[in-house]
Parts: structure tokens; sequence; C-alpha cells
């Protein structure tokens, strides 16, 4: 245990030396140079595939080999990983991550426009790079987010970033690439706000009227979509211009089993096919889920039941429960600093009863389909983006994850982050290091 | 001497029974001799005590004479009862008859919006007491006032006096006892202080203090030490602790709306002295062996829960089990009370609608209740709760006229109320015309020809069907009486608009009914009908029948989805070769056996045995002691903070603890047995802990871990400050961290000022709880643990600390403790840490996940904690953090929940590791027990196994089964006419550190 501790102090301590010792000094890394291969580790490749002794290459930010034993090209820096895991880059899909700095600090909260409905608004560009989170979320190994609004009824564009960059537009790995609309549904304002406050009625009349007007605004946005030249320029409409033409996908946000059949049909009847966020009864109606082909990305796994009757580890087992009746299923989690704890959603449900394989399929290679990205990442096979990391142990376990080496498109990123920073400063006041 | 006695009593009877002298008449005065005798009657003088054929004689307001052979004087109206019933009109013992109806919005931190501007005195002018709640300078007397419409409508039901409170709040002063009798306010309150009245809840109190149940209380608990520290030496006027202390020799009521508030009633009625009658919720059945214990009368509502509407498999996912069961069990609770020899009065309170009255007395007694209790409990026993019983509850001579006239025994389906008599003053509850009408008769109708009339009287309520020759449906027939005169009209089949009859009793043997029939086109004919035969229903009473809902499930402890309907035993068991984690210097063992005997460890060691043990093969498993959170707000009820004052270290989570929280189960299947339920961080001195074991099922007392030191929670920073109030904040001192030093320096000051005098044997001391707690502390009699972010003030307090003469035992949350580590091991304050939090306010912007690791690292005794009902059902994990985040090694982070937090608490005499002598409290894990694959297989609580996975599996298959068939029942009960609610998700109810008032208004920001 002890040199395991020496270890990893040695590898702090190194890359606390490497560079400069202040957040703002942790360059964004330089484009990939030369070719490297990863020798000697377990390769989790994210599709269900185990490559125990493997190598990987890569090469101008692509993977360019993934197997046993292969000649290595000279010029070649080889990562011995004897022992350790590789694995593709973490994605955490639907996340404020870079949009909010401190929770309580309204003046670094910008997840939320005002109205009901802001199709228009685009979370990309308030992504902030320079936010202090990031770089923690980079050391327990997601690589890849989902920059979603939040609020209203139609919460406005989300994009996909990878984690090391300069500023949005560097970061920016799929853009504008879903709209968010949150499902009408019964809220619970406990002294009567919040709509309808605890009188069942009056919340059934108000879920069905904003129903009502989200679906003539869809018919309408529908129509608008149609009309080939407009008199009248209309933001919101034109947000889902590309909705309708394929081009960007609808991320319907529910919960309960009523309000995920109402959204899934509802859409249908517009020719839409979305993608479930939230989804906390979803599965209790699987059916509608697998004959509709709409994949799911469920909320975080450590989470309570949802009512005193059930199963006090459904939620650990939910991810089983959908991946069995043939549902493509991916982890999100609330928040933005918790992403780092993305790997260990993944880690329960395969605790409970999902293969370690396609746990790990659910913050990788199941996210990358379900966000459409799949072509560039998500699993670690030839000719995707060098988006992955070298695990010291078993990275959905919190008694493995510790990130030695991390690659976004072939660059080898800086691990250092704030915490290390302080922790370091810590250590060198206690004389557990020597310091600078 | 008797006679003279008796002509005494008449005499004054008589000059009773006039009106009020003292009022003037307006023109000539209408005395009456008002003299009444009702003959052939049954009277039920009491339960189990009847004259048959008896005569009862009134005279004035009371009752002059009963007997079967009374003899009936010259000048009696005399009323011939056809063999019909007398009984004692009831009394309800809780009703706000004849109060005036404020609107009285609930104030403080309860309103909308919770975070209001802070109140910390009266608002009410005058020398009253600081605290709007206690008000029991209140005088229900003063407010009463004749209601006639209420008292009709209770009347109807059959009840003749009330006890009228001001509900409203903590004390609610005194209360009045009146007749329902519809004269001048002046004569019909017959006991005008009649019972001392207190509750839990605030009312319309603009104190912003108390926010909580505990803090309610506490003030309760300080007003008794008040009140007699008041009757000793004065040295102010205060209007409420005067009249508090006169009210004591009043019978004392307490109302509460839950079984546990009666067990919390209980406690402080045993603290003071003091003998409460407690109106309760309706749930008693679910502790009723606690609630005998107590030995307290109840006052018990009939509100039993409507049926929910489950037709729709979506909306029945609303319905808990708790819920569904209540609905069917709560019909049960009188006769579940009854079968206890609890002493219970019944009352109307609590239903939305006085007319379900009867429909649910009826359930309660379909579900056991005897008629004589319920008579009993309807008459007797609220006389005697209220002091009335020389006046009310049975029916002798000399007491208040106030009785019903029933048509038949009380409690038989279909019996009518025809009157109920108040202080010797008819009241006609059911219109029953003198003359009954109903039967068969024999008709001839233009167009129609010979016909049959059906007439029969449903409560008062006629109800009439034509029978056409052979046509085999009956033809309804509207109808209405009034007297002598009666109207009719019907519409036969394949006839235009409607045939009318006007007609009247006609009088004669067999009875006629004449009149005249009005035919569509406006031909008129006479009319007439002879009666038959008496009529008799085809569907005898299969109404009521279908009704019938009767309590076939079971009370489980607690009431709530895996409740236990036996509590579980300990019992001898034997863990085999499993790896043992002894949390001892022998280390983490490999292929060992565990005993658990008596409840305590007995044995760690290769190859043990026992007799009779319970045998669990430990191979592939590992066998820890039992997780202690040190840290957590699960099972509290009605508020986790008293953030009303800036100091409140009289409030105790000990007070509130809510043994029905589903989260003590759920946190059983994470492996945690103790759990350490703190006050929030809403202010800097917060309330006294309670460390308590989950023990599922178990009764609040119960769940007290037991002869351990006591803790208090403070807090510094910015829940303190109250820095994310928004607008509401800026008023409370303290509002920022040079505030929060005063507040400890001001608080220790007055505390030792107060010790002083204390041990001076000072004579006018005021017993004061808050500064109580202070001086536990400074005793070292109770100790601190306080939530705590950012180095400045962790750095402040224990400067404080040294220079007032205590010390803190732990830093709870301190994220930045590994700032200050060595300063905290010099002083020995031990840290117990979010494992990984950050990020979500200014406070923690460094806080860091390798804080556990370099507090541990400067030997600062280290805990994981939770604050999180969620993340407490894996601080295992939590503590996995440790070994990530800097390297601990496992078997150190495993310490930080178990061992390092039962020597924080003071209790590792106890718990925290398997020493043999321990209790024992051990999880057996499927996996190395810090790995995310490890999951809870059996946890043990005092060697009692209270969490086992597989049994966990055939409870949720039981539970599926009874709440299927409490579904099918409740659709039956919908498809026969019942009335339904629609069921509404319940969001679940979590507290955190900074959760404010009773239910929780905001979100967490701990």
């Amino acid at each position: 245990m002890k040199t395991i501790k020496y270890m990893l102090s040695a590898i702090t301590l190194l890359l606390v030396m490497d560079v400069a010792e202040a957040q703002p000094t942790i360059y964004p890394a330089k484009a990939q140079e030369k070719p490297i291969a990863i020798t000697g580790a377990t390769i989790h490749v994210g599709n269900g595939d185990v490559i125990e002794q493997g190598t990987l290459l890569f090469d101008q930010g692509k993977i360019t080999y993934v197997g046993g034993n292969t000649t290595i090209p000279d010029g070649t820096e080889i990562v011995d990983a004897q022992g350790k895991h590789l694995y593709p880059g973490f994605i955490a899909p639907n996340t404020n991550l870079g949009l909010v700095e401190i929770s309580s600090v309204r003046a670094t909260v910008d997840f939320g426009e005002v109205g009901e409905n802001n199709a228009h608004v685009r979370a990309l560009i308030a992504y902030n790079t320079d936010s202090k989170v990031i770089n923690t979320l980079r050391s327990n190994g997601i690589l890849l987010a989902q920059i979603t609004p939040q609020d209203g009824l139609v919460s406005g564009q989300s994009s996909i970033v990878q984690l090391d960059a300069w500023n949005w537009e560097d970061a920016a790995y799929k853009i504008d690439e879903g709209i968010h609309i949150n499902w009408p549904t019964v809220r619970f304002g406990r002294f009567g706000g919040g709509g309808g406050g605890t009188n069942p009625n009056a919340q059934k009349e108000r879920v069905e009227q904003e129903i009502a007007e989200l679906e003539n605004y869809l018919m309408e946005a529908k129509a608008y979509a149609e009309l080939g030249s407009n008199r009248t320029t209309n933001a919101r409409f034109e947000a889902f211009r590309a909705v309708f033409s394929g081009k960007r996908k609808v991320y319907v946000h529910a919960n309960k089993a009523t309000d995920i059949i109402a959204s899934i049909y509802a859409l249908k009847r517009l020719g839409i096919n979305p993608v479930l966020v939230g989804g906390t009864e979803a599965h209790l109606v699987t059916d509608v889920l697998t004959d509709n082909r709409v994949s799911v990305i469920i909320n975080q796994s450590h989470a309570l039941p949802s009512g005193t009757d059930v199963d006090v580890y459904l939620p650990y087992k939910q991810a089983k429960l959908l991946t069995d009746a043939g549902i493509l299923v991916a982890y999100s989690i609330d928040g933005f600093w918790q992403q780092r704890n993305l790997p260990f959603m993944a880690g329960t449900a395969a605790a409970y009863g999902l293969d370690k394989e396609q746990a790990l399929a659910t913050i990788t290679s199941n996210t990358a389909k379900i966000l459409g990205i799949d072509d560039k990442t998500g699993t670690l096979e030839v000719g995707k983006d060098a988006n992955l990391f070298i695990s010291h142990g078993d990275a959905l376990d919190m008694l493995g994850n510790t990130v030695e080496r991390a690659f976004i498109q072939g660059r080898g990123i800086d691990l250092n982050d704030l915490h290390k920073q302080l922790f370091e400063r810590y250590e060198y006041k206690y004389g557990l290091s020597e310091g600078k | 001497m008797k006679k003279i006695l008796l002509f005494c009593c008449f005499w004054l009877f008589s000059w009773l029974s006039i009106a009020q002298e003292t009022f003037p008449v307006n023109g000539s005065h209408d005395e009456r001799p008002q003299f009444f005798a009702f003959t052939n009657a049954n009277i039920v003088v009491k339960a189990g005590e009847v004259i048959q054929n008896g005569t009862l004689l009134v005279h004035g307001q009371r009752i002059a004479a009963l007997g079967k052979n009374q003899t009936i004087p010259k000048g009696y109206v005399t009323v011939d009862l056809q063999g019909k019933f007398i009984y004692p009109s009831f009394i309800d013992a809780f009703s706000e008859y004849g109060q005036p109806k404020e609107s009285r919005s609930s104030s403080g931190q309860q309103g909308f919006g919770g975070r209001r501007e802070q109140v910390f005195e009266s608002t009410k002018k005058g020398p009253y007491g600081w605290n709007e709640a206690i008000r029991p300078e209140t005088a229900a007397k003063k407010t009463f006032t004749v209601d006639q419409k209420q008292s009709e409508e209770l009347k109807k039901i059959g009840f003749g006096a009330v006890q009228s409170i001001v509900r409203d709040g903590i004390a609610r002063g005194s209360s009045v006892v009146a007749t329902l009798a519809d004269t001048r306010d002046n004569e019909v309150i017959i006991l005008p202080e009649a019972g001392a009245h207190y509750s839990f809840s605030k009312g319309s109190a603009q104190t912003s203090y108390p926010s909580s149940l505990m803090g309610s209380i506490a003030l309760l608990r300080q007003t008794y030490y008040d009140s007699e520290w008041y009757e000793k030496k004065q040295d102010e006027y205060n209007i409420s602790l005067e009249a508090f202390g006169k009210l004591q020799s009043l019978p004392q009521f307490f109302e509460v709306d839950d079984m546990l508030d009666i067990l919390r009633a209980d406690k402080i009625a045993k603290e003071f002295g003091k003998s409460y009658i407690i109106k309760t919720g309706g749930n008693e059945y679910q502790r009723i062996e606690d609630i005998k214990v107590t030995n307290a009368s109840l006052i018990v509502p009939l509100n039993f829960p409507k049926a929910y509407d489950v037709e729709d498999p979506a909306d029945a996912r609303n319905v808990t089990l708790a819920q569904l069961k209540h609905w069917e069990m709560a019909p049960a609770n009188p006769a579940l009370l009854q079968k206890a020899g609890i002493q219970f009065a019944i009352s109307p309170v609590g239903l939305d609608n006085l007319r379900d009255f009867w429909g649910n007395l009826h359930l309660a007694l379909d579900n056991g209740l005897s008629q004589e209790h319920a008579l009993r409990a309807l008459t007797e026993i609220p006389a005697e709760m209220l002091g009335v019983s020389d006046k009310l509850g049975t029916l002798e001579k000399g007491k208040l006229a106030n009785f019903i006239i029933t048509s038949d025994t009380l409690f038989k389906e279909g019996t009518v109320i025809h009157e109920n008599w108040v202080q010797g003053k008819k009241f006609v509850a059911t219109k029953s015309s003198a003359q009954d009408i109903t039967g068969e008769y024999a008709t001839q109708l233009p167009n129609i020809g010979r016909a049959k009339l059906l007439i029969q009287d449903k409560r008062g309520k006629l109800e009439v069907l034509l029978k056409v020759g052979g046509d085999t449906t009956d033809i309804k027939v509207a109808s209405s009486r009034s007297g002598d005169l009666m109207s009719f009209s019907f519409n036969p089949k394949g006839q235009q608009g409607s045939t009318r009859i006007s007609g009247y009793i006609a009088g004669g043997d067999p009875l006629a009914l004449k009149g005249e029939v009005v035919q569509p086109d406006g031909t008129s004919s006479a009319w007439t009908a002879i009666y038959t035969a008496a009529y008799v229903s085809k569907e005898p009473n299969r109404q009521r029948q279908s009704k019938k809902t009767v309590a076939e499930g079971r009370v489980t402890y607690p009431f709530v989805a895996y409740g236990n309907a036996q509590l579980p035993v300990v019992e001898t068991t034997l863990i085999k070769n499993a790896t043992v984690w002894t949390n001892e210097a022998q280390g983490i063992l490999e292929g060992v056996d565990v005993l658990l005997a008596n409840g305590k460890i007995k044995a760690v060691g290769k190859g043990l045995s026992a007799a009779g043990a319970t045998v669990i093969d430990g191979t592939g498993k590992h066998v820890t002691p039992g997780i202690i959170d040190e840290h957590s707000h699960i099972a509290i009820t009605r508020g986790v903070n008293e953030g009303s004052h800036s100091v409140t270290a009289e409030v105790r989570i000990g007070d509130v603890v809510n043994s029905e929280d589903i989260n003590i189960y759920r946190q059983l299947a994470g492996g945690v047995t103790a759990s350490h339920l703190l006050h929030g961080s809403a202010n800097s001195i917060g309330g006294q802990s309670q460390l308590i074991k989950l023990r599922w099922g178990h009764k609040p007392e119960g769940l007290k871990f037991g002869n351990n030191d006591g803790f208090i929670k403070f807090a510094l920073g910015e829940n303190v400050k109250q820095s994310n109030w928004g607008n509401a904040g800026g008023v409370r001192f303290p509002q920022t961290r040079m505030g929060v030093e005063q507040v400890f320096v001001d608080a220790f000051t007055r505390a030792k000022e107060y010790k002083s005098r204390m041990a001076a044997n000072d004579p006018t001391l005021r017993r004061d709880l808050t500064l109580d707690a202070l001086v536990e502390i400074l005793d070292e009699k109770r100790f601190i643990t306080c939530h705590s972010y950012v180095q400045s003030e962790i750095n402040m307090l224990m400067h404080v600390g040294d220079s007032m003469g205590f010390k803190v035992n732990t830093f709870t949350h301190i994220l930045e403790g590994y700032k200050m580590a060595d300063e905290m091991a010099r002083r020995k304050i031990a840290g117990a840490s979010f494992a990984d939090w950050w990020a979500y306010k200014m406070e923690v912007q460094e806080a860091i996940p390798y804080n556990a690791y370099l507090m541990h690292k400067q030997h600062v005794l280290t805990a994981i904690n939770s604050d999180d009902a969620e993340m407490a059902r894996r601080l295992n994990q939590e503590a996995a953090k440790a070994v990530k985040y800097g390297g601990v090694s496992e078997e150190d982070a495993l310490k930080m929940v178990t061992l390092n937090t039962a020597k924080i608490l003071h209790v590792d005499d106890r718990v925290g590791s398997l020493a043999p002598g321990k209790d024992a409290d051990v999880v057996i894990w499927s996996d190395k027990p810090l790995s995310i694959y490890a999951k809870a297989e059996k946890t043990f609580v005092d060697g009692v196994k209270y969490w086992d996975i597989e049994e966990d599996a055939n409870k949720q298959r039981a539970l599926i089964a009874e709440k299927a068939r409490l579904i099918r029942k409740s659709l039956e009960a919908k498809s026969k006419g019942g009335t339904t609610q629609r069921p509404v998700a319940q969001p679940n109810m979590e507290y955190h550190c900074d959760t404010i008032g009773e239910i929780g208004e905001f979100e967490s920001m701990d």
C-alpha cells in the first residue's frame, strides 16, 4: 500500500514540477507532434471488447492501430502501460460545465435564460474554457462533455466540447447539435407554487395546457421550416429548422412514465425521434422506448429511489434493466463539478448487474452514439480521434481510478488541476514535499 | 330531608330556567313553564342502562325525572314517542364552535418564500410574553358567540355540547364548554374555563421563533420553567406568564396530528408532572402499544381518508403502501384503541364535512368498535374529560336536558335522529312528519289505470315509485311533503310531459291520500290512493353493506414500506471463513469467523462454533464494523433548523426523531448502523444532536444510541451569516464573519455568568435552557461539532474556545481543514469532511478531495461524513475517495467511516471495531468494503439483522402483493360509489444542513 502511495505522490510531484504552479499556467496542449504507442495495457475498447497486453498507436490525433503486439514505427514515442488500463475518454452528456463556476453566486450562473422558450440560445458561446472545474474532471478521465442549457420548456441548444482548449471555438467538437425540451410535468411547489400547487386536478390542467401549447408551437415551427423563403424571420423557429431537416437532435427531458410516453408520441407525430434525458421511470415503459428506437441518457445512479415503496437499489439497477430491454443507455450527472464522479455511476451499474464493459459503454460508446459523435470518438478503434487515457487501475472504481496520462485528439494533456496544486501547497506546508 | 332537598332543586331549576334577568326586554315578557313529558320511550340513560317504555320529564333546561312508571304531573306537554329511543346527546370535546373564523395566515418562516425577515419579539402591544405562540392569556369565553348555522349542523348529527377552543398557538389559553342551544351566549356557557390548551404548532404567531417542531417543544419547555420562575420572583409583570401559571389547575389538553407527536407530548407531560388529554390525528393504531404506555386519555377524530382513485395505473404509482394501508386501517383505529384499553372520546374534529360523521362512525363500528364504547366515547367520556359529568353525558335527574330522540337504537343502520333537545330546547334534526305515510298504496290514474304507489322514507326523505300493471320497471316519482300536504310528479313511458298530483293526507283506516291529478295537457281530475300494505324494500341495506370495508392488513413497524409486522430479534450468529476488517491491532484477517451473541461481538477468530447459532458462510465475503455517519439529517420530524435565532442551544433533535423514515432502511442497505442526527447550520449555535442506531421499526426513543455523550451543532460561514438568502437576509446578527465571533463570545460570556450564579445558588436565577446547554459545554458534558469551511473561521473558533474555556470536539464538513490541520491536531480537534464536494458556493472554492488525506497525515482524527440521505448509503465509497485522493490505506479509509467516527462521537468503547464485547453492529459485504462493487448483504445492529439483501427481495414481492390487494379494494370502493381522491406523488423530502422551515422550501447549499 505504502509503495502505491509513494508512487502516487511521485507522479503528482512530477506533474506538478513539470509545469508551473498556478492554474492559469496549465496550458492547453499543442497538436500531436509524433506518433505515440501505448503498450502492455489492458485496452478497454469501449464497445465491449477487452484486449489484454494490447498496443495502441495514434498519430496526428487519430488512432492508427489497436490490437496485440505490433511493429512500432521508428520515431514513435512509446508509453509503457504494463499492468495498467487504457480507456476511451469518458463523455459527460447533459452538463452545465463551464456555464457556472459557483452555484450560489448568480453572476457566475449562465445556464438558464429567462422565459419558457429559448430554442435559439446557444450554450457553446457561454462555455468558459478557463473554468477551474474542467481540469478536475480530466483528472478522472472525463475528456468530452455536452454543454447543455437548462430551464424553461425549451432551454436552448447544446454543443459538445473537448476539455482542452483555449476558448470555446477551439473546444467545439460538435456545434449546436441538439435542442433541449423539458416536457411539462407535475411540479411541486411546497407552498402552492410551481403552478397548480398540490391540487392534482389543477396540476393536470396546467400540464395539459402546456403540452398543447408546446405541440402547437412545434407544429408552427415545422410549417415554418417547410416555408422556403420567410417573410419574417423568427429566431426560435429558425433554431428548429435544423431539427426538421434531421441535422439537429431533440433531447426531451422527462422522468415520469406518463410524461415519457406523451413526449415520445407527440414528437413522433412531428417526425422527430428524440433522445430521452432523465428517465427516472424509463424502465416502466421499455416497450415504448424500443418500439420507437429511443435512446436514454439516464440521470445519475447515485440517487435515492423515487418513492418509499421503490426497490432501495432501483437507481443502481436501472441501467441494467434498460440495457436488457435492448435500449441504448448513457449516464449523465446533474451539475458540473460532480461530473468527476461519472465513472463511478458506471461502476455502480456494474455492481448491480451490468457487465463491466457494458457499464463502460454507458459513459463512452453509447454516449457517443446517442450524441451522434460515434464516427469520431467513444471507442478505441482505428480512424477515431485519439481521446483516451491510461488509468493505474479499474477506472470505474474509486480504488482504481488514477489517471496517469490522457490524450485529447492525440494531444497529451496536462493533468494538473487546482486541487492538485492546493494539495501540493499544503504538502509543502507540512513538510510532505519540498516545493519548488 | 330528601323532600326538602328535592324541593330546593326544583326551586333552583325553576329559577335557572328563566331567561337572563339582567337583560332588558322589548315589550311584554314571554316566560313559559317549560314542562315536557316524553312517554313510551326507550330511554338509554347511558351505555348499558336502558329504561324500556319509560317516561322522561323535562323542566326548563334540566331533566326533572325519568323512570319506567313515572307519573306525569299536570301541566306537562306530553309527547308520545311510540317506542322511539332517547339517548344523551353527544359532546364534542374538541371544537372551534362559536369562535371567530379568522383567516390565520401561518407565519414566520412557514409562509410562502420561507425566508422572511426575522421577527424577534412579539408584535402584540402590551405587557405580554416575548413569543406570540405562547398566548395563555387567550380565553375562549371572551370570543365565544352562538353560531346558529354551525350549531344546527352539529345538532343534526347528534351533538348537544362542545368544548370550544381557540386553536391558535403553542399555549392556547383556556377553553369554554358550551351547549349548542340557540339562545343568548350567557345561557349556553356551562363552564367558562374548561381546560388549558397546547399544541406544537405556532399558528398565527408573527415571531420567527419557533420555526421547527423541536423549537416548539423547546419553547414550551422553557415556558414551564419561566412560569415556575415567575411565580417565585416577579421582576417584571407579564400577562402571559401569569395566565400560564393560573391555567395549570385546569384539565390540560394537547392537540397533535400524528402518533409520534403523542409520544412527544407525553414526554413533556412526564417532564413537568402534567397529564395531558391528547387530541390525536387518527393514526394511533400505528404505535398503539407505545401510546398505551403513556396512559393519556385521547380525543380521537374520525377523519378517515377517502379511497384513492387508482383506476389509472400511472396514478396508482403515486400512492404509497403506507397511504393505502392507512386508508384501509384508519377506520379500525377506534376499535384498536378500545381493544388496547385506551380511554378515548370521539370527536368530529378534522372532518371536511360534518355529514361524513355518521358514515365514518359506522365504518368504525364495522371495524370492531363496540356500540357501547362508541356511545360512551361520545357522551360520558368527553363529559368526564371536560369536568362536566354533573351536567352532561348521561340522562339523570338534575342534569341538563341534552338528549336526542332516535327512530331506533342509535347505531342501527337506517336509524334517524328525529330531535335533538339542548338545554331543554327542541331542535328538529330530521323532519319526521307527525304521520308516517310509508307503505304501498292502490291508486287509479288517468291514461294509466290501476297502479301501485310505493312510498318509503330514506333518512327523512321520501322516495316514491309507481308500479303500473305488468311493467317490470318502476317509474320514479318526484315527491315532496310538507306536513299534511304532498306533491308527486312522474313521467310514464311514452308520455310527453309530466303528470302531477297535489295531494293531502285524508286520514282514515286504511289510510287514504286524496287530491287532484293534472295531466300534461292540463286536464285535471280527482285522485285517491288507499294504503294496502307496509312497504318492504327489495334491497335491504344493500348499499351500506357493500360499503363495509374491514381492515385486513397488519400494522407494520414502522408504518411504511419495508416495515416488519414483528420486530426482528437478536440471534446468535456465526459468520464463517470471511475476510474480517477488525479495525483493531490485528488488522485485516483472512478466513476467520465472527461470532455475534446477545447483541455483542463474542469472538473473532478461526474455527469458532456456537450451539444454536445461525451460521452464515462468509467465504469470499468481507466483514466490517457498521458504518457510522458523523453528519446526518435523516429520521427527523418537521424541521432540521431552528434557524430563527443565532443561538438556539436549547432545541434538541432528540425530541423529534422520526422512526418512520424510509431512509433508515435505505441506509441499512448501505451498511450504515448509526447516524449522528445534527441540527442544521442556519445559526451559529444550533441545537443538540442525537446519535441513533438504525434499529428499523423501533419507536423514536428506541432508536437512540443510549448512554452516550451529548453533542451540539455549531456553525460558521455563509449559512450562519445568511449569505445566500438574497434580499431576505440582512437583519439577523451576524451578517459577517466578524459578527460570528462575537456571537460565540457573547453566548459563552453569558453562560459563564449564569454558571457562577448557579454555583452561588442565586434564588432569583431563571432557569435558561439555552444557557444550560452552554454550561454543559463548559463542563465538558456536551461536545461541539461545528459546521465549518474556510480556514479563517476555523482558526477563529479555536481561539474563542481557548479564551472562553471550551474545546471544539469536531469540525464537520471542514473542507479547508487541510489548511489548519496542524492547529487542529495540536488541540486534538477532529475533522469530519465531505470526500469531494466543492464549487457549490463561495466558501468551498478551495475545497479539495485531498482534505481527508492531509488531515489524517497531520494526525487529525478524521472521518468522512454525508450530510445527505443518498450519499450516506455509499459512505464506504466516499471513504474510498480518501484512497484515491492522496493515498490513505484502505484500512485507514474504512476507519474514517467507522472507528474514527466512533472515537469522534465518544462511543468507541461500544462500536467502531470488531473487538469482543463491543456491540454487534456488523456488515457483511459482497466484496472489498471500499470497492464500488461492494454490496452490503447483511447489516446487524446489536446483533439483530435489520437488513438482508435476500429478505429484501422477498419484502419487495410481498409489498407488490399487498399493494395489489389494496388497489383491488380501492377499485371496489370506487365502483360502489365511494368518494375518492386523486393520488399525488409526494416529493422525497430530505433535509440538509440549511433546509429552512418545517418542510424545507429551499434546496441545499450545504
